[in-house]
């Protein structure tokens, strides 16, 4: 993929995870710079920041350093996210608005907090400037014991339909559109693995995941590096007339 | 980008419009192609990387032969870009049955006759790749959304689009490295879309494109040079959906 991304300028949120890190990775590999934030500074990037999601004035100083030094952004990728992984009878509603918050509200504050600088890369750059965000097979069909997180993946899968007609509409030269893993190995999963078994879902963990495993025709889990590389085609040019448009990378998870 | 350095590549339709515009970009990528289409004249305008053979996609016995001629020049076939299509509208009382089975036939028949004869000669080239061998099933956003008058081309993109699926998770099922995804463009400006449609048509696909405008059909090869490519390793039985914002709506 070397030289897809040249000289472009790309923002990856929860950029210390498996996915993210493995977003960074890529897009450095594509030649972009790459402006990498999680809650704990990541490593990978050109410039590593602490940030969190939920947090408006963060998102402003963010868009002012980016402004400072780049002036512009062409690729924003909104990854950060958390799984919240209870019965509703025990979800309260602290768990639900931080489920929402950090899923739901971020994608808000970053469009918003972003936007000057994505019009500008709009101006110039082939194939438009790119935002793109992480749903999951979740935001497109239910699961037990994680309401929460699919609720707030849905909405992130029209939001992103709806920026898209927006931005379309207001001839603002930025696409967006959202992308929809199934399982990934990554310290996530390991968790939703855990919870299934606290929550009696399953009797031990290798029985929960090969209840996972057989959600997934490919009779495996993705790697991190084949979600980024769905995320970096949707950042190239070569995605020009893709917006509104939903990724679904889940090894057949819903196909069938 | 060289992403399909050594592998082969067989596309339908090749000669025109889409077809035409994802053999360049295959080749691009590294690829050999052999292109399949109904224009002897033009077969020999190609250059090294591609050859020629005649292909009516709805008749079985010229599939079994336009595999064999795949086998024989390039001995594997990693790519199968089933793209071959015709249109197919009309106010559906006035249809015949005749129209309606043109359509089908070279459409969604195409497809399936496809998938059936190249899949044997795919599975074995697949196990020389990390993201095995790649089925890419050229429908269109009339396979999600309906438009009047436009019944049996609704239908066939329907199809394909369900056959694709059943196909991916049958493959994966039978542990065979092949993936198989659809890719459903928008409005594109191809010597079909132009020739068939009156000025009004173009205007209303013009209009009703969020982005405001008609995709090159350069801007659909390079979503099936992606689902070709071992980027793609982890997509099966999944929808590309390719149109400017159109289904977004």
């Amino acid at each position: 993929m070397a030289g897809m991304l040249d000289g472009a300028v790309a923002l990856v949120t929860g950029a210390g995870g498996g996915i993210g890190g493995a977003t960074v990775e890529a897009l450095l590999a594509a030649g972009a710079e790459v402006i990498a934030t999680d809650i704990r500074p990541p490593a990978s990037g050109t410039l590593n920041l602490a940030q969190d999601v939920t947090d408006e004035a963060g998102w402003a100083t963010l868009a002012d350093t980016i402004q400072e030094r780049w002036g512009r952004l062409d690729c924003l990728v909104n990854n950060a996210g958390i799984a919240t992984i209870s019965t509703i009878e025990e979800n309260s509603l602290a768990d639900w608005r931080r489920q929402m918050s950090v899923n739901v509200e971020s994608m808000l504050l970053s469009c918003k907090a972003m936007l000057p600088l994505l019009r500008e890369s709009g101006k110039t750059r082939a194939g438009g400037a790119s935002v793109v965000n992480l749903s999951s097979v979740g935001g497109i069909g239910g699961a037990p014991f994680m309401a929460a997180y699919c609720t707030s993946k849905g909405a992130v899968r029209l939001f992103s339909k709806s920026a898209a007609l927006e931005f379309a509409a207001l001839n603002y030269n930025i696409r967006v559109n959202s992308v929809h893993p199934g399982g990934i190995q990554t310290a996530m999963m390991d968790e939703i693995i855990e919870a299934y078994v606290r929550l009696g879902a399953a009797p031990d963990h290798a029985t929960a995941r090969a209840g996972v495993d057989r959600q997934h025709p490919l009779g495996r889990w993705g790697r991190p590096e084949e979600i980024a590389a769905g995320i970096v085609y949707l950042c190239s040019p070569g995605a020009s007339f893709m917006t509104g448009s939903e990724l679904v990378i889940d090894g057949g998870f819903t196909a069938a | 980008m060289r992403r399909l350095e050594g592998r082969v590549a067989l596309v339908t339709g090749g000669l025109r419009g889409i077809g035409e515009a994802v053999t360049q970009r295959l080749i691009a990528e590294g690829a050999a192609v052999m292109v399949a289409d109904l224009d002897e004249t033009e077969g020999g305008r190609l250059g090294a990387h591609a050859a020629y053979v005649r292909l009516d996609v709805g008749d079985e016995a010229q599939w079994r032969a336009a595999v064999a001629a795949v086998e024989q020049r390039f001995g594997r076939l990693d790519i199968l870009v089933a793209n071959a299509g015709i249109g197919g509208t009309g106010p559906i009382r006035e249809v015949t049955l005749e129209a309606w089975h043109q359509t089908l036939r070279v459409n969604l028949d195409g497809v399936f006759l496809a998938t059936k004869h190249c899949a044997g000669l795919m599975a074995r080239s697949g196990r020389d790749h990390r993201g095995g061998a790649s089925i890419i099933n050229i429908a269109s956003i009339m396979g999600l959304v309906g438009l009047p008058q436009a019944g049996p081309y609704n239908a066939s993109k329907g199809g394909v689009r369900l056959l694709t699926k059943a196909n991916a998770l049958e493959f994966a099922a039978d542990k065979l490295p092949i993936r198989v995804n659809s890719v459903h463009p928008g409005f594109v400006e191809t010597p079909l879309l132009l020739s068939s449609s009156p000025r009004e048509a173009l205007d209303f696909y013009h209009a009703g494109t969020p982005m405001g405008r008609l995709a090159q059909p350069s801007e659909i090869a390079a979503v099936v040079a992606f689902l070709a490519s071992d980027d793609a390793s982890f997509m099966t039985g999944s929808e590309l959906v390719v149109d400017g914002g159109w289904t977004a709506q």
